[in-house]
């Protein structure tokens, strides 16, 4: 049996990075036993934590059935014991969206950047509903699994995780109102920059879950964050550009409103999907820049104060 | 057989600050930043509790290892080290195998999911994978006897039922390593078998357990090896019985005779318990007894004003912790409300009644309060002491002198009556016949 060499494994936990590869022996077919060769011949090491932001991606994959259950459970949970159920998932950004386009588009007539209004302003609500559910989500994921962050062992880092896919649902039930859009107004995307959209989202998801660890770590101690994210995200669709075209703006503001990523998010999805002019990539570049930068910085907030979760929290 | 566990210099620190603050908000953190940098305190003379130091030990395969202590000893730092839920803030584990963990039956269970929906849901936090569960899914409902309620919301369930489907669940994990605290300490009598029968089942089918629990005669029956854990050291490792014994010993050195001052004596506004002490037999040691002799505890307790009736009572154990009788005054003096004053009043445990060995008394002032007794004042593990037989043919072992099993051993009555055997002869008859032919 190898130990396996510290360099080698995080050095916080090993738990199935540490797989020393046994080779499965001839029980490994016995079905009632599950007698895991691989798991049997594991050695764990539990040390001191490391305090580097890893993401321990092997560790992750290995737990990825309990990413699942955790999805699974939230998106269940979500509409459960509601009288329209999943429909909500629909009824949110369209309703959202009817008032942007009656009290923007119609009375304080915002820019449009030439494209369709009520698309413009769906194109940026269903990316913004998906960015405030997975914030408001991911933040509070720690604190309100608080039963399960004291009693068994698994990557915390799962938990923003799972919330900040569990809105990704909601986004692609909403999708239908857009293709819908898309064909009343005939704004079909035009051409190849079609395949650039899943990017963009995963900008958004990216986002989500850099702000989810570090705010979800910040709550395990100050549970202030409950408080701030709701202010904050009443005026993050002003700030990304969800009722205007960021392109009809200042320039000089453009480039305060790039600061935000899901300006980069909203401006490039409205780009791929909707025929909206093009992005200023430099925007879009300062925009992935922050979030890479707010990425990295909450998963590093997130690790160090990983190993006093359980006795703060 | 081989190691699967081996612990080496575990410490575990925690600075008390960081607990005060724990709920702390923001404003309260920066304030206390604040006063920090204006009277310039130093960061390290925030206190600091070691609740485990330089802790090491080995567990074989197949063993089960009992951790036990007292409240605050470390106990459950250790089970969350382990079980990686803390990380420790030096030294080392290795577990080879995979592990289990049961910190407390139904861990996420969701009220709004269902049985079936919870199954799958504790049993991937426990651990399993979804084929796992699926593969065990019949086993583990017919075990939990809910069947007819598996697609109910969890939520309505009874809070009998919501225990038997999560222990079900607990009980088909089938890690090589598992690790348990005081689970038992839920549930009803029922609950509290199946789950020791459960860990007798996998300790016997060559399965790792570690067991962390108050429950001293579980410990003395499930474990093949017990460790006792005090303000974060280890101080006792071997036989369960022996390391139950000293620990006891350890923690019940408070002799035969406590008393308090006016200022600590343990009570409520209505009684206060001032001293207890168990009178030694002439000719034996100030803590040591004979097994014959009736033994009598004397508890000294005052009345504070008139209120309930209260009455004093007794809790006798025995060095395992099983409880071997509660006694309290019948007497109809204390029927009537309580009437200010201080009281003397002595129990007589009856001469060949307990066994050998450690005794450990608990003594409280209560009065009924329908279903429970009202504790106005107790002094759990107030006095303990030892009772010796010095071994003269005249108790209840004879002259047998090996050992005697049991937390009481009473001295019986044996009737016997010499049947002039018909019977035996009729038994001898045949043997003589078989000789004749």
């Amino acid at each position: 049996m190898t130990t396996p060499g510290s360099s080698l494994v995080d050095e916080r936990t090993s738990d199935g990075v540490g797989d020393t590869g046994g080779n499965p022996g001839p029980a490994a077919d016995a079905a009632v036993a599950f007698v895991d060769e691989a798991a049997a011949h594991r050695l764990s090491v539990i040390q001191p934590a490391s305090r580097l932001p890893h993401l321990a991606v092997s560790e992750l994959w290995h737990y990825r059935d309990l990413l699942w259950t955790l999805v699974w459970r939230d998106i269940v949970v979500r509409y459960k014991q509601t009288f329209l159920g999943i429909a909500w998932a629909l009824l949110v950004p369209v309703f959202t969206a009817t008032v942007y386009v009656v009290i923007f588009g119609k009375f304080a007539n915002f820019p449009d950047g030439g494209t369709p209004y009520p698309s413009l302003v769906l194109a940026g609500v269903l990316p913004m509903q998906y960015f405030a559910s997975a914030l408001a989500l991911s933040s509070m994921s720690l604190v309100s699994n608080l039963q399960l962050v004291t009693k068994v062992y698994f990557p915390r880092t799962l938990l923003p995780l799972a919330a900040v896919l569990v809105p990704y649902l909601d986004f692609l039930i909403g999708l239908p109102v857009l293709v819908f859009l898309m064909w009343y107004y005939d704004t079909w995307p035009q051409g190849i920059q079609f395949v650039t959209a899943p990017l963009f989202m995963g900008l958004a998801v990216v986002t989500a879950l850099g702000s989810g660890f570090l705010l979800s770590a910040i709550n395990v101690r100050f549970r202030d964050v409950r408080y701030m994210i709701p202010v904050f995200l009443q005026v993050l669709p002003l700030l990304s550009g969800v009722m205007f075209a960021v392109s009809d703006i200042p320039t000089k503001w453009q480039w305060i409103l790039a600061l935000n990523p899901m300006t980069a998010v909203i401006s490039g999805w409205r780009w791929a999907v909707l025929d909206a002019p093009e992005p200023v990539w430099g925007q879009t570049a300062l925009g992935v820049a922050v979030a890479a930068v707010l990425f990295v910085g909450g998963l590093a907030v997130f690790r160090s104060a990983e190993p006093r979760f359980a006795d703060t929290i | 057989m081989t190691t699967v566990i081996r612990a080496d210099g575990l410490a575990k620190r925690y600075s008390l600050g960081e607990h005060q603050a724990a709920y702390g908000t923001l404003r309260e953190s920066l304030s206390h930043l604040g006063r920090r940098i204006r009277r310039r305190e130093h960061h390290a003379e925030a206190a600091e509790i070691w609740a485990l130091r330089d802790v090491s030990f080995e567990v074989r395969q197949g063993e089960v290892l009992g951790i036990i202590g007292r409240n605050g000893a470390g106990k459950s730092t250790l089970l969350k080290v382990l079980t990686r839920i803390t990380t420790p803030t030096a030294g080392r584990v290795e577990i080879r195998g995979r592990v289990g963990s049961l910190l407390e039956v139904g861990t996420g269970f969701h009220p709004e999911l269902t049985g079936r929906e919870n199954v799958y849901l504790n049993g991937s936090i426990l651990g399993m994978k979804r084929r796992e569960i699926d593969a065990r899914y019949d086993a583990i409902v017919e075990f939990s006897g809910v069947e007819k309620f598996i697609d109910t919301p969890v939520k309505r369930y009874s809070s009998g039922m919501y225990v038997r489907l999560a222990f079900a669940v607990a009980a088909h994990l089938e890690p090589e390593i598992l690790l348990v605290d005081e689970v038992l300490a839920v549930g009803d009598a029922e609950f509290q078998r199946r789950c020791l029968g459960r860990m007798e089942e996998l300790g016997s089918s060559g399965r790792t357990v570690i067991f962390v629990s108050h429950q001293l005669p579980a410990v003395a029956q499930l474990c093949d090896r017990a460790l006792q854990i005090e303000s974060g050291y280890v101080v006792g490792n071997g036989p369960p019985v022996d390391v139950i014994a000293s620990y006891l010993h350890q923690t019940h050195s408070s002799g035969t005779e406590r008393t308090w001052t006016e200022d600590t004596a343990p009570g409520d506004d209505l009684a206060k318990i001032l001293a207890i002490r168990v009178p030694s037999h002439e000719g034996m040691p100030p803590d040591v007894f004979d097994v014959r002799r009736p033994i009598g505890i004397e508890i000294v307790f005052r009345v504070l004003r008139e209120g309930k009736p209260v009455f004093p009572k007794v809790k006798v154990l025995d060095q395992e912790g099983a409880v071997a009788f509660n006694a309290m005054d019948t007497h109809e003096r204390w029927l009537q409300r309580s009437a200010p004053g201080e009281y003397v009043s002595t129990a007589w445990i009856p001469g060949n009644l307990l066994n050998e060995g450690s005794v450990i008394v608990e003594a409280a002032v209560c009065s009924i309060d329908f279903p429970k007794l009202e504790h106005h004042a107790a002094v759990y593990e107030a006095v303990s002491f030892e009772v010796l037989d010095p071994g003269e043919g005249d108790s209840a072992r004879g002259v047998f002198s090996g050992q005697w099993k049991g937390v009481v051993r009473p001295l019986l009555e044996w009737e016997c009556e010499v049947v002039v055997p018909r019977m035996a002869s009729q038994r001898v008859a045949p043997d003589g016949d078989v000789a004749r032919s």
